[in-house]
C-alpha cells in the first residue's frame, strides 16, 4: 500500500452571522491522492478550494468527516466525528509544504535563510542546510540570488523563493493556493512549467489550485471542478497535456491542440452554467 | 526569464529630456497667446509634473531649501528685535548673549554642575528609564497580542493610564518613590511604558497569518514561531514604539527634574527662570530641542538599518 492523501466525506461548516445560521463552506467531499498525483482544483470564488486546501494543511478541522496522509490501509469508519485514526491529519506539519499566493516569505532574512528556514526549526547545522537550501534555489533556478534580500525579487522570483521553501523541507506532498494568479501572463506561464518539471524531478503529490481554465488543463494530471452554494466537486477529469509537454512537446503546441481547445470549452461551459445558476 | 524577472531590468527613472526649442525663439507659429489658459485655470489645476515626479501627489517637490531659509530668517529676526531693543533682553535676550551662556555654563557650570554635567544627568534618567521600560514593555506587549488573557489584564490598565499627563500623577509617584532618582526614573518609565506596550502589540498583529502558517507547514513549534516569526515581525512597529518612546519620555523630563533635583536640563531651565537668567532658559531650551532632535535621528537611522525591509 503506498502512501496517499484521504479525503473521506467532508463537510465543513461555518456558524453563521446570526445565531443558529450556518454557512456550508464543503459539502461531502471525497478525494484520494495517490503518490505522483498532480491534482488541480479549478472553479468559481466562493466555491471551497481554498478551504479544501486549508484542511489539506491541517489549519482547519473539518466538522465531519476525516482526511489521512499516510498508508492507512482500512476503510473508514462510517461515524468519524469520534474516530481518531492513524495517519490522520489533525494539524500542519512538515509533510505537507504550503505555497501561498501571496509569497509569505520573511523578509527580515535574505533568500538563502528563508529557504532554509525549514531546516533550521528542525535544527539542522548551518553548512549542511545552507547546501540543501542551494540545491533547491538551483531547481528554481536562483542559485545566483542567496544573497538577495526577499523585498527585491520581482513577483515570479518571489514565488520561486517560496516554491524552493517549501520543497526543502522534502514533504510527501506541496499544497499550492493560486500560486500564479498574481502574476504577468508571461511570468505565469514560465513557472507552470518550472513547476511541472520540479514535479516530474521530486515526484511529489501536488495540490495546486487556480482559476485560470488554461493553467488548470496544462497542468495537472486529474482536474477537479469545484462548485459554490455549498462547496464540492461535481466533476473530474483526467490530464495528460503537463506530460505531454514533459514529454517535449512545446508547451503553447500543447496548450492550442483540438482536443486541449476542446476540453477547455467544456470546462469553460461547466464553471460557466454555475454563474448561471448562481445568477438565477 | 533570468532578464523578465531580474530586479536591475527596471529601468531608471528616465533623464529630463532637453526642450527641443531653444529658450527665447519666438513662439510656434499656429499657437496664438489667446488660447493658452488664463493664470487662474492653470492655477486651478495641479503643477505638471516633471518627470520624475507624480502629477497630482499631495505635497510634491523639495522643502528643505525653505525650511533652511526659515530658520535663518527666525534668527535674524531675533537678531534684529534684540539690537534694535524691540523687547527688553529680560523678556527675549540676544543671540550672543544665549551663545555667551551656552560657552560659559560649558566651562564653569550652573547650579553647581557644568552643562555636560546637566545633559549627563537627564541622559541617565531618560536612558536608564528607556532600558527599563524595553525591558519589560515590550515582553508584554507581545504578550497582550499573541495571549488572550494577557490582553485582558493589561488592556485596561495600560489604556486607562496612557492618556493621563505625567503631571498628573507625579504627585502620587512623590509619595510612593520619595524624591530621589528612584521616582524621576518611575515618572519617564511610566510614560514610555504604554507606547513601548501598544506598539510591540500592534507588531504582533501586523504579521502575515501565512507567514504564521507557512512557519507551521515547516514543521515549527509555538515557541519557534513567536521567536523567529512574530518577534521579527513585529520589530519595524517595535522600533517606531521606540522613538515614539524616546520623544515621550524626553518631553516629561522637565517634570521629573521638578522634584528636588540637583542636577539635570529640565533643573537648570526651572532654576534659571527663578533667577531670571532668561538666557540660560533659552539655552537650556535650545539644547533640550537639539538633542531630541539628535536622538530621533539616530532612532530613524536604526530603524533603516535594522528593519530594512519596512513598508516594503
Amino acid at each position: 500500500m503506498s502512501l496517499s492523501l484521504r479525503i473521506h466525506d467532508v463537510s465543513v461548516i461555518y456558524p453563521g452571522r446570526e445565531p443558529g445560521q450556518q454557512v456550508t463552506a464543503l459539502s461531502g467531499v471525497n478525494l484520494d491522492i495517490a503518490a505522483g498525483d498532480f491534482v488541480v482544483a479549478l472553479g468559481a470564488s466562493g466555491c471551497g478550494k481554498t478551504t479544501l486546501l486549508n484542511l489539506m494543511a491541517g489549519f482547519i478541522q473539518p466538522s465531519h468527516g476525516i482526511i489521512t496522509l499516510g498508508t492507512y490501509p482500512g476503510e473508514v469508519p462510517s461515524d468519524t466525528r469520534q474516530a481518531t485514526l492513524r495517519d490522520q491529519v489533525t494539524g500542519p506539519g512538515a509533510d505537507r509544504g504550503v505555497v501561498f499566493q501571496k509569497h509569505a516569505l520573511f523578509p527580515w532574512l535574505n533568500v538563502l535563510d528563508n529557504v532554509a528556514f525549514g531546516l533550521k526549526l528542525r535544527g539542522v547545522p548551518r553548512k549542511q542546510r545552507e547546501e540543501q537550501a542551494m540545491h533547491f534555489l538551483a531547481l528554481t533556478g536562483l542559485a545566483d540570488f542567496g544573497k538577495h534580500a526577499v523585498y527585491q525579487l520581482s513577483g515570479g522570483m518571489q514565488q520561486r523563493v517560496g516554491m524552493a521553501r517549501a520543497l526543502t523541507n522534502d514533504p510527501h506532498m506541496l499544497l499550492l493556493d493560486e500560486p500564479l494568479g498574481a502574476l504577468d501572463a508571461l511570468t505565469r506561464e514560465k513557472l507552470q512549467e518550472l513547476l511541472l518539471n520540479i514535479w516530474q524531478r521530486t515526484g511529489k503529490m501536488m495540490f495546486f489550485i487556480t482559476h485560470d481554465v488554461e493553467e488548470a488543463l496544462f497542468m495537472g494530471t486529474r482536474l477537479v471542478i469545484m462548485s459554490p452554494r455549498p462547496g464540492r466537486i461535481t466533476h473530474e477529469f483526467p490530464l495528460d497535456f503537463g506530460r505531454r509537454f514533459l514529454a517535449g512537446e512545446a508547451a503553447r503546441a500543447v496548450k492550442s491542440s483540438p482536443d486541449f481547445i476542446a476540453l477547455r470549452e467544456t470546462v469553460l461551459a461547466i464553471i460557466h452554467g454555475d454563474h448561471l445558476e448562481a445568477a438565477a | 526569464m533570468m532578464s523578465l524577472d531580474h530586479p536591475d531590468a527596471t529601468p531608471a527613472a528616465p533623464a529630463p529630456v532637453k526642450p527641443a526649442r531653444p529658450a527665447g525663439s519666438p513662439p510656434l507659429a499656429g499657437v496664438s497667446s489667446a488660447a493658452a489658459p488664463s493664470r487662474f485655470a492653470r492655477w486651478r489645476r495641479a503643477a505638471s509634473a516633471k518627470p520624475g515626479e507624480q502629477y497630482g501627489a499631495p505635497g510634491n517637490g523639495r522643502s528643505a531649501l525653505l525650511s533652511l531659509f526659515t530658520i535663518a530668517m527666525l534668527f535674524g529676526l531675533w537678531y534684529l528685535a534684540t539690537r534694535m531693543a524691540w523687547v527688553k533682553p529680560l523678556f527675549l535676550p540676544s543671540p550672543a548673549a544665549v551663545w555667551q551662556q551656552f560657552i560659559d555654563v560649558s566651562r564653569e557650570g550652573f547650579s553647581d554642575a557644568t552643562l555636560l554635567s546637566h545633559i549627563g544627568w537627564s541622559s541617565l534618567r531618560v536612558f536608564g528609564a528607556f532600558v527599563l521600560a524595553v525591558l519589560t514593555a515590550v515582553p508584554v506587549g507581545i504578550l497582550m497580542g499573541v495571549n488572550r488573557i494577557a490582553r485582558g489584564i493589561f488592556d485596561p490598565m495600560v489604556e486607562f493610564y496612557r492618556p493621563l499627563p505625567p503631571l498628573a500623577y507625579l504627585p502620587l509617584v512623590v509619595i510612593w518613590m520619595g524624591i530621589g532618582e528612584g521616582s524621576k526614573i518611575l515618572l519617564i518609565y511610566l510614560a514610555m511604558f504604554a507606547p513601548l506596550a501598544l506598539s510591540a502589540r500592534a507588531g504582533v498583529r501586523s504579521v502575515a497569518i501565512e507567514q504564521i502558517h507557512a512557519a507551521y507547514s515547516m514543521g515549527g513549534s509555538r515557541g519557534q514561531i513567536l521567536l523567529q516569526v512574530i518577534l521579527p515581525a513585529a520589530m519595524p512597529e517595535i522600533l517606531t514604539g521606540m522613538r515614539i518612546a524616546l520623544g515621550f519620555g524626553w518631553t516629561t523630563l522637565v517634570a521629573a527634574e521638578m522634584v528636588a533635583a540637583t542636577a539635570g536640563l529640565g533643573f537648570m531651565v526651572l532654576s534659571a527662570s527663578k533667577f531670571l537668567a532668561t538666557d540660560v532658559v533659552i539655552m537650556g531650551i535650545l539644547v533640550i530641542g537639539a538633542l531630541a532632535y539628535v536622538l530621533d535621528a539616530g532612532m530613524r537611522y536604526l530603524e533603516r538599518r535594522l528593519v530594512p525591509w519596512k513598508g516594503k
